[in-house]
C-alpha cells in the first residue's frame, strides 16, 4: 500500500475545528498572515500556484495558476474584479466540498482570501448549493468570526489588501455549477449559461473581470503558500499534483470521502479503504469521476487515479467521485436514472440538449421497463453523437452524451437483450407507493 | 400585502453586498419562502414590487429552481434523494417507507396537511446514501426503519 502524506483533512478531523480559536491553533490563516506580513506580491502567489501544478478540483482540471493569469492587468483595466467560488457541488457522486465547508470552514475562507489576493479581487462571492444549509451556516459563521479579527474586510491584518467575502445560495439547479450559469444565478437570474467568449476573466459577474474557482481548489492554496510549490509538486504524478478528496459511493462496504495523493490505484482505494464491494459481489462497472464521465468496466479497477491515466482508459478524473456498481445491477436501470437526471437539469436553451436529454431519458426508461423498441440502442448512440462534443452553449449536453456512449459501447448486449426479451433480466422488483396525480 | 417590514430591512441590508439590487433575488426568494411557507403569486408580486421588477421576471427566476415551492405544501417537507448513489443503496425503499409513515403520496401532501413528500436529484450526500432532507436538515445512512422513525418523531 502506498504511503500518502495527508494534509487536506488533518484540521477537519479535529473536534471543533469549525471555530476560529481551534482552527487558528491548528494552523488556519498562517499562510494568509505570511503573505500579508511579508508583503509577498500577488504575482508571486500566482507563480507559486502555477509551479505547484495545482489543477482545478471542480471537474475540468484546468491549471489554477494559469486561470488566474487570464485576469487583466489592474494597471490597464481598473474595473472592479471578483472571485466567485463554486460551492454548488451537485455532480452525482460528489460530496467532498461539503466536508471542507462543514468541518474546516476557516481553512476554506483562508483559501478564498488567498485566491482573491492573487487575482486582486475586492470581493468574493461563495455560491453554495441551496440544500447545503449546514455547510452554508458554518462558512457564514467563520466569515463573521474572521471579520471580527480583521481577517476579512478592510485592510486585512493592517495590510493594503481589502476583501469582502459574501455567502450566496443556489436553488437546487445543477446547471449553476457551470461557471457562467453560476454567474447568471448570482446576478439574480435563471441559471442559463452564457456563450463563451467573452470569458469570465474579461466579462464575468456584472460584466466585470471574474475568476470562478472550486472549493477544494482554493482550499489547497494555503498549503501551497505555507509549504512551497516544490513540496506540493512532490505529491502526485507527472501531470496531477498534490492530494485530492475522493468520494466513493454505491455498492461498497465503507463509502466515504477519503484523501489520497494522485497515483493511487482505484483498486487500492476500493479494497484497502472502502472495504471492497458489498455482499461479496463483483464490480460490474464504475464511474471514476461523477456521472458525467465515461463508465469503466470492473476490469479497469487497476487504473491509476490521475488525469492522464483515466484519459488513456477513455474516461476522465472529473471530480474524483467514484460510483461503484455491483454485478447484480441492471445497466438499463443505472442509465435510466443518470439520463433522467440530465433531462431534469437541462436549462433548455439549446435544442440538442433540451430535446436530446429528454429522448435519452425516455428511451433508457422504456428499455429498463421492458418496452424498448427494436432500434432503441442504435437511436441512443445516434442521439448522443448529435449532442456532443461542443455543439451547445455549455457542457451539460456532453455530460449526458458521454455516459450514454460508454454504456452503449460497454453494455450493448445487455441493453439489446432487454429490448429483445421485452424485459430487463436484471430488474429488481421496486416497492409500490402512491404517486400524486395518479401516475408514476 | 407588501413585504414584511423585517424582510424589507433585511433585504435592504443584503443589497449592500452587491452592485445591483436584483442580485439578492435567490436569497430573498429563500427567505420569503421560509417566512410564508411557499411562494404564492402574491409573494412573488410583493418581491417584484420591492425589487422594482415585473412580477413575471421574478416568477421566471423562481420557476427555474426546484427548491422554490410555487404551490402550497405541508407543514414539513421530506425531500428524498433518488439519484444514482442513493438508488444503488435502496432509495426506492426509503420513498416507500416515508410515504407509508406520513400517509402522503409521492409529490403530494398527507391528508392531515402535515407532510409533503418529494424526490430530488443528487443532494451531495452520496457517501452516506440513502438520505433525505427534512425541513433543511440532512438525515443520512438511512434504512426504511430509520426513515419511518425519523418522520414519526416529527411533532
Amino acid at each position: 500500500m502506498s504511503q500518502t502524506e495527508r494534509y487536506l483533512l488533518t484540521r477537519a478531523n479535529i473536534e471543533g475545528a469549525h471555530q476560529l480559536a481551534v482552527a487558528e491553533k491548528n494552523g488556519a490563516y498562517e499562510a494568509l498572515r505570511k503573505v500579508l506580513k511579508e508583503g509577498i506580491p500577488y504575482s508571486t502567489v500566482i507563480d507559486e500556484v502555477k509551479k505547484s501544478g495545482l489543477r482545478g478540483r471542480g471537474g475540468a482540471g484546468f491549471s489554477t495558476g494559469m486561470k488566474w493569469t487570464f485576469m487583466p492587468d489592474p494597471a490597464k483595466d481598473p474595473r472592479p474584479r471578483y472571485l466567485a467560488v463554486n460551492a454548488d457541488e451537485s455532480e452525482p457522486g460528489t460530496c467532498k466540498d461539503r466536508v471542507i465547508m462543514q468541518r474546516d470552514p476557516h481553512g476554506f475562507v483562508e483559501g478564498v482570501l488567498l485566491a482573491a489576493y492573487a487575482i486582486r479581487a475586492q470581493a468574493a462571492y461563495i455560491y453554495v448549493r441551496g440544500e447545503y444549509r449546514l455547510p452554508h451556516d458554518r462558512v457564514k459563521a467563520a466569515i463573521e468570526e474572521a471579520r471580527a479579527k480583521n481577517l476579512v474586510g478592510k485592510n486585512i491584518l493592517g495590510s493594503d489588501f481589502s476583501c469582502e467575502v459574501y455567502m450566496h445560495r443556489g436553488g437546487g439547479a445543477y446547471i449553476c455549477g457551470e461557471e457562467t450559469g453560476l454567474m447568471e444565478s448570482l446576478e439574480g437570474k435563471r441559471g442559463h449559461p452564457r456563450p463563451k467568449p467573452p470569458f469570465p476573466a474579461m466579462f464575468g459577474l456584472w460584466g466585470q473581470p471574474t475568476t470562478v474557482n472550486n472549493v477544494e481548489t482554493v482550499f489547497n492554496v494555503p498549503f501551497i503558500m505555507n509549504r512551497g510549490s516544490a513540496w506540493f509538486a512532490s505529491l502526485g504524478t507527472a501531470n496531477s499534483k498534490g492530494n485530492f478528496l475522493c468520494g466513493i459511493s454505491g455498492h461498497v462496504n465503507k463509502p466515504g470521502v477519503y484523501e489520497f495523493s494522485f497515483g493511487i490505484t482505484a483498486k487500492e482505494i476500493l479494497e484497502q479503504h472502502a472495504g471492497g464491494m458489498w455482499k461479496g459481489r463483483g464490480l460490474k462497472a464504475w464511474f471514476p469521476g461523477g456521472s458525467s464521465c465515461s463508465l469503466l468496466k470492473g476490469s479497469d479497477i487497476d487504473v491509476v487515479l490521475d488525469h492522464d491515466s483515466l484519459r488513456a482508459r477513455g474516461s476522465s478524473l472529473g471530480t474524483a467521485a467514484m460510483i461503484m456498481i455491483d454485478d447484480h445491477t441492471s445497466m438499463a436501470r443505472v442509465m435510466e436514472i443518470i439520463s433522467r437526471f440530465y433531462d431534469h437539469e437541462s436549462c433548455g436553451q439549446c435544442s440538442q440538449c433540451r430535446e436530446g436529454t429528454q429522448w435519452l431519458s425516455q428511451i433508457f426508461r422504456r428499455i429498463a421497463h421492458g418496452k424498448g423498441k427494436a432500434d432503441d440502442v442504435a437511436t441512443l448512440e445516434a442521439l448522443a453523437k448529435g449532442m456532443a462534443p461542443g455543439k451547445t452553449i455549455c457542457a451539460l449536453s456532453d455530460a449526458a452524451a458521454i455516459p450514454t456512449l460508454s454504456a452503449v459501447r460497454l453494455f450493448k448486449d445487455e441493453l439489446i437483450e432487454c429490448v429483445t426479451r421485452q424485459a430487463d433480466p436484471l430488474a429488481v422488483p421496486q416497492p409500490h407507493y402512491a404517486v400524486a396525480g395518479g401516475h408514476h | 400585502m407588501a413585504l414584511e417590514a423585517n424582510l424589507v430591512a433585511e433585504f435592504d441590508q443584503l443589497a449592500k453586498n452587491y452592485p445591483e439590487k436584483r442580485a439578492i433575488m435567490m436569497l430573498a426568494l429563500h427567505r420569503l419562502q421560509d417566512v410564508r411557507g411557499w411562494l404564492s403569486p402574491e409573494a412573488l408580486e410583493d418581491l417584484a414590487a420591492y425589487l422594482g421588477m415585473e412580477p413575471v421576471e421574478v416568477f421566471g427566476v423562481a420557476s427555474f429552481y426546484p427548491m422554490y415551492r410555487l404551490r402550497p405544501c405541508g407543514q414539513h417537507v421530506v425531500s428524498i434523494c433518488h439519484n444514482i448513489s442513493c438508488d444503488l443503496r435502496g432509495a426506492q425503499d426509503i420513498v416507500a417507507a416515508v410515504c407509508e409513515a406520513t400517509g402522503a403520496p409521492l409529490h403530494g401532501t398527507s391528508p392531515d396537511g402535515k407532510f409533503t413528500v418529494t424526490t430530488v436529484e443528487c443532494a451531495g450526500a452520496c457517501a452516506n446514501a440513502p438520505m433525505f432532507d427534512l425541513d433543511g436538515v440532512y438525515h443520512e445512512d438511512l434504512t426504511p426503519e430509520k426513515a419511518k422513525q425519523i418522520v414519526r418523531s416529527v411533532k
